[in-house]
């Protein structure tokens, strides 16, 4: 049986190749593996192997010519086999059989209308609806002029930081170069900028503030983490009134270090993590990694910017060394003396403003960790305890997961424990 | 301020200098009986005597070797070159121990020495007589290159050099010789690697040094009338090089046009034009234009020979090319 030779992916953004060189022609008979033809990729010339033995019955993409990644350039099969039906059966491989078909006539560049009219022995009835998709894979490497554009090295840095689209200018140097003067005259007479301008043209900027390395480092986290992670939120209430109590005596009976909501809610969360490894995981693109430690990272604000240095295995060390832990953090953190090791490797991070009367607030991500809490501030409310409506101390804390890896009931199940943990501390022996 | 010509300039600093360490001597063809070829060391032999201002054969490479065996042994010699032309004889010993002796010999061995002379075209004297040197002797590490352009900068570039402990190759031009300027007549030194902004200027920066600053300075001069400003900034010391104030008036003015005497092809200018596209390429609003020698040997021919040169009017164009200014 005849068997399709496909255009190969040789590199992870090849999208289309070119054959260099056909090293077998037709009726030339080829063992598997061995070497039929030569490809062009983005990145290299490769060796293309045959896949099967047999006869190649038909060359399909002629040498000089490009082919999409799976299109078929090659039928190898037995001596005397028929191809058409193969080639025929093949509604999105055609296009480049057609193509090289016509390839020996079409010496002009723009045969795209002959190129059509080739085509309806695939299906008559419908040739001009073909056409506009034919055209699209033709043109691609042209419409790719954005690099074609010529200004100098100021202009593109003067657009830059204007916002202005430097595909919108005429310029007025030699062969159209964008120099100073047109951008000059660009932001003085205002000029569509572009989707997202870092001010809008020809508006004053009262100062312009260079970007440290966190912040550069903060903005690609987030922009990364917000644009390929799909996040949800889970939100729920915790009745803070037990656990609030458990600390005034934990701090009451030790006074080796005042332990903070926060630390309460790193050990807190660890139990919980404990028992939920699903959440304990990270997406590693071909799998899922589930940890091996419970490692939790805590954001701590700066003047300019946040890290989240990660208190390490806290499944396995009381409170008052997990408190210890975070003050000399933050700390640390706040003098930049904190090691790269030291805010990586984080099961998940806690995100804590309720000491700026933040309610309730949703916070993004830090990759590779799939989930993060975001806790507000705890706030008197009506709670119904035990049938009686009481005064209730209560705090809203959101989750965002990443759902690649957490699942909505996983989430939940997560919260849930979080949850009935902080309202009754005893639940943690269990 | 005295206004003196180059040739008293020089005169001035080896005077002084040899007044103030009795180290200090010269030697060189016909700078004693003759008093100079081009009288820059006029009246050295009758103040100093024939043991510190010695008239030598005509022998360049052996007279920089013995420069060069005395600066190992403590004097501070100057050695005169008639011209930078004749040092091409010396290379040899320029390049191999001259510049590289410090650094063989772990530092042990210091090089006080200046080989001073006149650079580059004057007239009529083609192919072989006209050559710039600048890029060839900054083209080699341990070497200091200084090339003035003002009688002021020649005399405090002259002193600092006799004081430094390093060989340096101070280019002078028989051209420029009797050109006059303003010289402070108080003790007067200026820091080698020390560039100087000759002339402020908001459109255009300009680096030039030596002689061709006249010829900057007057299509300048002519620019202004056309309401373009130049700024002139004139490096003095070729090696090592102040590229920090080349680069700050390109970030300024946003082009650059540097005009050099000599050769484009690996250049004093080509290496300018590599620092200025890797620390201001955010700030170019143009290529880096550089305006030469043409890249052939000097012509004999007096009118081959002033087209050959850098000019005024080829200053001009190119200021105007980076302003992108048609005419």
């Amino acid at each position: 049986m005849a068997i399709k030779v496909q255009m190969p992916k040789l590199s992870d953004t090849m999208e289309e190749g070119k054959i260099l060189k056909w090293l077998k022609k037709e009726g030339d008979q080829v063992e598997q593996g061995e070497v039929i033809a030569e490809v062009e990729s983005d990145k290299a010339d490769m060796e293309l192997e045959a896949f099967d033995s047999g006869t190649l019955l038909k060359i399909v993409v002629p040498e000089g010519k490009g082919a999409s990644v799976g299109n078929v350039i090659a039928i190898i099969g037995e001596e005397g086999e028929k191809v058409d039906d193969l080639l025929k059966e093949d509604g999105e491989e055609k296009k480049e059989v057609e193509e090289s078909k016509k390839e020996e006539k079409d010496e002009e560049k723009e045969e795209g209308k002959e190129e059509k009219k080739k085509e309806p022995e695939k299906e008559k009835k419908e040739p001009e609806k073909e056409q506009p998709k034919r055209e699209e894979p033709e043109r691609k490497p042209a419409a790719r002029d954005d690099g074609a554009i010529k200004a100098s090295p100021l202009a593109r840095k003067m657009a830059d930081e204007h916002g202005i689209d430097l595909k919108a200018l005429d310029g007025s140097g030699p062969e159209g170069r964008i120099v100073k003067r047109d951008i000059e005259k660009a932001i003085e007479e205002g000029v569509p900028g572009k989707a997202e301008p870092a001010a809008p043209a020809g508006e004053p900027v009262a100062e312009t503030i260079e970007l440290t390395g966190m912040r550069k480092a903060i903005a690609r986290r987030m922009v990364e983490s917000k644009t390929s992670v799909p996040h949800f939120y889970l939100t729920v209430e915790i009745d803070m009134t037990r656990i609030m109590e458990a600390r005034k005596r934990i701090n009451d009976i030790q006074e080796e270090s005042k332990v903070s909501f926060t630390d309460i809610m790193i050990k807190i969360a660890a139990q919980a993590l404990l028992k939920h490894p699903r959440v304990n995981s990270y997406w590693a693109e071909d799998s899922i990694k589930r940890r091996g430690d419970v490692n939790i990272g805590i954001a701590v604000a700066l003047d300019d910017g946040l890290i989240t240095p990660v208190v390490r295995n806290c499944d396995k060390k009381g409170i008052i060394q997990i408190s210890k832990e975070t003050k000399d953090y933050a700390e640390r953190a706040r003098n930049r003396k904190l090691q790269p090791e030291e805010y990586e490797g984080g099961s998940i991070t806690i995100s804590n403003l309720g000491m700026y009367d933040i309610e309730e607030f949703s916070a993004i991500i830090n990759p590779p960790e799939s989930s993060i809490l975001a806790t507000g501030a705890i706030v008197e409310k009506p709670v119904v305890r035990d049938g009686q409506l009481a005064v209730g101390r209560t705090m809203r804390v959101t989750m965002s997961c990443d759902h690649r890896v957490v699942d909505g009931a996983v989430g939940a199940e997560f919260l849930r424990d979080f949850k009935r943990m902080l309202e009754d501390p005893l639940v943690t022996m269990l | 301020m005295a206004i003196i010509t180059w040739r008293e300039a020089l005169n001035q600093a080896m005077v002084e200098e040899m007044e103030h360490d009795e180290d200090v001597f010269i030697m060189g063809e016909e700078i004693g009986l003759y008093q100079g070829a081009y009288k820059v060391t006029a009246g050295l032999l009758q103040k100093f005597g024939e043991k510190r201002v010695i008239d030598t054969p005509i022998v360049e490479a052996s007279f920089t070797g013995i420069g060069i065996g005395a600066a190992m042994v403590g004097l501070r010699p100057i050695v005169e070159m008639m011209t930078f032309n004749f040092s091409i004889l010396a290379m040899d010993q320029i390049f191999n121990n001259a510049a590289k002796m410090r650094y063989m010999s772990g530092g042990q061995f210091k090089m006080p020495m200046v080989i001073r002379g006149p650079n580059g075209a004057a007239h009529g004297l083609a192919a072989t007589h006209s050559q710039s040197f600048e890029s060839f002797y900054a083209h080699v590490p341990g070497l200091y290159v200084i090339a003035p352009s003002t009688p002021a900068d020649a005399k405090g570039l002259l002193k600092s050099a006799i004081r430094d402990d390093n060989p340096v190759i101070f280019l002078e031009s028989e051209v420029m010789y009797g050109q006059k300027g303003e010289v402070p007549e108080e003790e007067h030194t200026i820091p080698i690697g020390e560039g100087d902004v000759k002339r402020e200027g908001k459109d255009v920066t300009v680096v030039t040094w030596s002689k061709m600053y006249y010829v900057v300075k007057q299509a300048a001069d002519e620019l202004q009338e056309e309401d373009i400003d130049v700024e002139i900034i004139d490096p003095r010391t070729i090696r090592p090089l102040d590229d920090e104030m080349i680069i700050d008036s390109v970030k300024k003015t946003n082009r650059i046009v540097i005009v050099e005497e000599g050769w484009p092809f690996a250049s004093v200018s080509s290496e300018i034009a590599t620092r200025v596209q890797q620390k201001a390429f955010d700030y170019l609003d143009a290529p880096v234009e550089r305006v030469n020698q043409a890249d052939v040997p000097m012509p004999y021919a007096s009118n081959l020979e002033k087209a050959s040169l850098p000019s005024v009017a080829r200053v001009k164009k190119a200021i105007k090319k980076v302003l992108y200014i048609e005419e």
